[in-house]
């Protein structure tokens, strides 16, 4: 007993003392680094108008490519500099943020809900439902998705709401699949035969006794989702058929900067930047959500 | 085996269907196709005439089968912007985008297959860490975002390679790099924990025992072992680097497929569209049965249903 004690708090650490070799630990054991942008993020996201002081959609034509503050020729009016149409990139950016996020969000939730339902129903009625359903789910992840999406744009023109709904068709499939799995296990345990003695309808066991069982799950696979939807979402912004301008989307910024690498780099630099940290942090994010809550999921990722 | 290869093809057949079906579903919801071929002028016999002629009074699902029939004999109507059959416009375009996917390929391969094993047999050293966390980046980092930045570092700072266009091997570098970039970190995540994994094996531990050179253990024992599963996954990857052609192909400004699928996006070109979904549906498809079915022989563990 003692030696497995000793070998444990070996492995921690503990012969590294003091605040460094503390915070360390600390930052090894818990995600501090992503926490403190998804923190920073959700702080910009919200509070937007607040933190900014120029308008993100119109700009100053006198100022128009400015470069950051610390470079010759920036002023401290500008801290990220302007893009061609001399609007301020830092304030885009924080504006930028509040999109992904609500779209994020917003496709979450649908997503979520929908796919949950799908895979509640396909575990537990099981059979020919279930055959339905799930051949139902390869079927959304067997086809290429951008090339769709740019079909449906096509027909139904770029806007805010076709992005979400084309967004949700890409996330469902993920939740329906992994929580018609968990339902399927559940369902044969003997609380869920009493319940059904009890005289417990469908819908009862389902939202009572099932989903809470499947609910880790869920939002597991949801954080594990958030940062593949905001660069799918950035991919298509980029490409000119996303969210339709002047809105600050961070695709849309790096687009507009593709033409000016050679005089004013940083109106695509930072932007992408702002993509790649997000996203990496809800990754790191997602995984630490994994293996904390439901280390079954490993496979998922891997 | 056989049972598992039927169901497949089957399945393989209906995934097909259903992407034509949701084709032919979305080009009747841009409406009626006499509204862009004629114009105000018109008269009502000439309108009908034409209707008779596009099958548009027929029934719904007679009018899907003729699409259909049309389709697989490569029909695809004509291109709105080109004025020629939208095939033979895809066509033109194939050879830019698999000489990009191949590059990408060779690519992901040379980087991603020797840092993995690499960061399996130096495991928890420098190496590892920094080959780990390239993986952990290769996944965040927004494609257009990289090739941009390639640009900006290669092109227009350093002038060693050309920004964009298509022409000799210079013209490869950058473009190959943007697309290969995730598959190479796919690569590396897999060799890693492949490798781990065999060298961890009896047979390893026995080579080991017996005095075998460890660098003929590494690279030839466990790395022949440890092969199986990218190269099942290569298949896979194969199939994503054909859509994320689409990104790379737009900022490196490729004459390919996918450029030709965004170029049909802002010119409303809705059969060359048609044609570039099916011809990657069924490319993708494809792939995937034949890695599922390699998956299922090379590893006669995975289950057949």
């Amino acid at each position: 007993m003692t030696a497995i004690q000793e070998s444990g708090s070996y492995e921690l650490g503990a012969q590294r003392t003091g605040t460094l070799a503390a915070s360390w630990r600390f930052m090894r054991r818990w995600p501090v680094i992503p926490g403190v942008i998804l923190v920073v993020l959700v702080v910009c996201a919200v509070f937007a108008p607040l933190l900014t002081t120029h308008n993100h959609e119109w700009g100053d034509l006198r100022a128009i490519n400015t470069p950051p503050a610390w470079l010759e020729g920036g002023t401290m009016k500008y801290w990220l500099g302007t893009d061609d149409l001399g609007r301020d990139i830092l304030t885009r950016i924080i504006f930028g943020a509040r999109i992904s996020l609500q779209i994020a969000a917003i496709v979450l939730v649908f997503g979520a809900v929908g796919g949950a339902v799908i895979g509640l129903v396909a575990g537990y009625f099981a059979g020919q439902v279930d055959e339905l359903l799930m051949r139902l789910v390869d079927l959304s992840l067997a086809i290429p998705f951008i090339l769709v999406a740019l079909a449906v744009l096509i027909v139904f023109g770029q806007s805010l709401e076709v992005i979400i709904v084309l967004l949700i068709m890409f996330s469902w499939g993920g939740f329906a699949r992994q929580v018609r799995a968990e339902t399927l296990s559940l369902r044969t345990l003997d609380y869920i035969a009493l319940a059904k003695v009890a005289g417990a309808g469908p819908l009862l066991i389902l939202s009572k006794h099932i989903l809470p069982g499947v609910i880790n799950t869920i939002i597991v696979i949801a954080t594990l989702q958030v940062g593949g939807l905001i660069l799918t979402e950035s991919i298509l912004s980029y490409l000119g058929v996303g969210i339709p301008p002047p809105t600050p989307a961070w695709g849309v910024m790096v687009a507009d900067g593709r033409d000016y690498l050679d005089t004013a780099w940083w109106i695509a630099l930072f932007p992408g930047l702002a993509i790649f940290l997000t996203v990496l942090a809800f990754n790191f994010l997602g995984d630490w959500f994994r293996d904390r809550f439901d280390p079954r999921l490993r496979q998922l990722s891997n | 085996m056989r049972k598992f290869i039927v169901r497949r093809s089957i399945y393989m057949v209906v995934v097909v269907f259903a992407a034509t079906a949701l084709v032919f579903g979305l080009s009747r919801a841009t409406g009626d196709p006499r509204d862009v071929l004629l114009d105000e002028y018109t008269t009502l016999e000439q309108y009908e005439a034409w209707g008779e002629k596009l099958g548009l009074n027929k029934p719904l699902v007679v009018q899907y089968g003729i699409w259909v029939g049309n389709a697989a004999r490569g029909d695809f109507g004509q291109s709105l912007g080109h004025r020629t059959n939208s095939l033979d416009v895809i066509l033109t375009r194939i050879p830019a985008t698999l000489q990009l996917t191949a590059g990408s390929f060779v690519f992901a391969f040379i980087v991603g297959v020797p840092l993995g094993v690499l960061s399996a047999v130096r495991r928890g050293s420098a190496l590892d860490y920094g080959g780990r966390s390239f993986a952990l980046f290769g996944q965040a980092l927004p494609p257009f975002w990289l090739g941009i930045m390639l640009i900006l570092i290669f092109a227009v700072r350093l002038g060693w390679l050309p920004p964009f266009g298509r022409g000799g091997i210079e013209h490869y570098v950058l473009p190959s790099v943007t697309l290969g970039w995730l598959a190479a970190s796919g690569f590396l995540r897999l060799m890693r924990s492949a490798m781990l994994e065999v060298l961890d094996s009896e047979f390893v531990k026995f080579a080991r025992a017996k005095g075998v050179n460890a660098q003929r253990i590494i690279w030839k024992h466990a790395l022949r072992n440890a092969m199986l599963a990218p190269l099942t996954y290569a298949g896979l990857l194969l199939a994503g680097l054909i859509t994320g052609a689409v990104v790379t192909e737009t900022v490196f400004a490729w004459p390919g497929v996918g450029r030709l699928a965004v170029q049909s996006v802002y010119a409303n070109d809705f059969p060359v569209m048609t044609g570039v979904v099916m011809m990657s549906t069924v490319v993708y498809v494809v792939l995937n049965f034949i890695v599922d079915i390699a998956y299922a022989y090379l590893d006669p563990r995975i289950r057949f249903y």
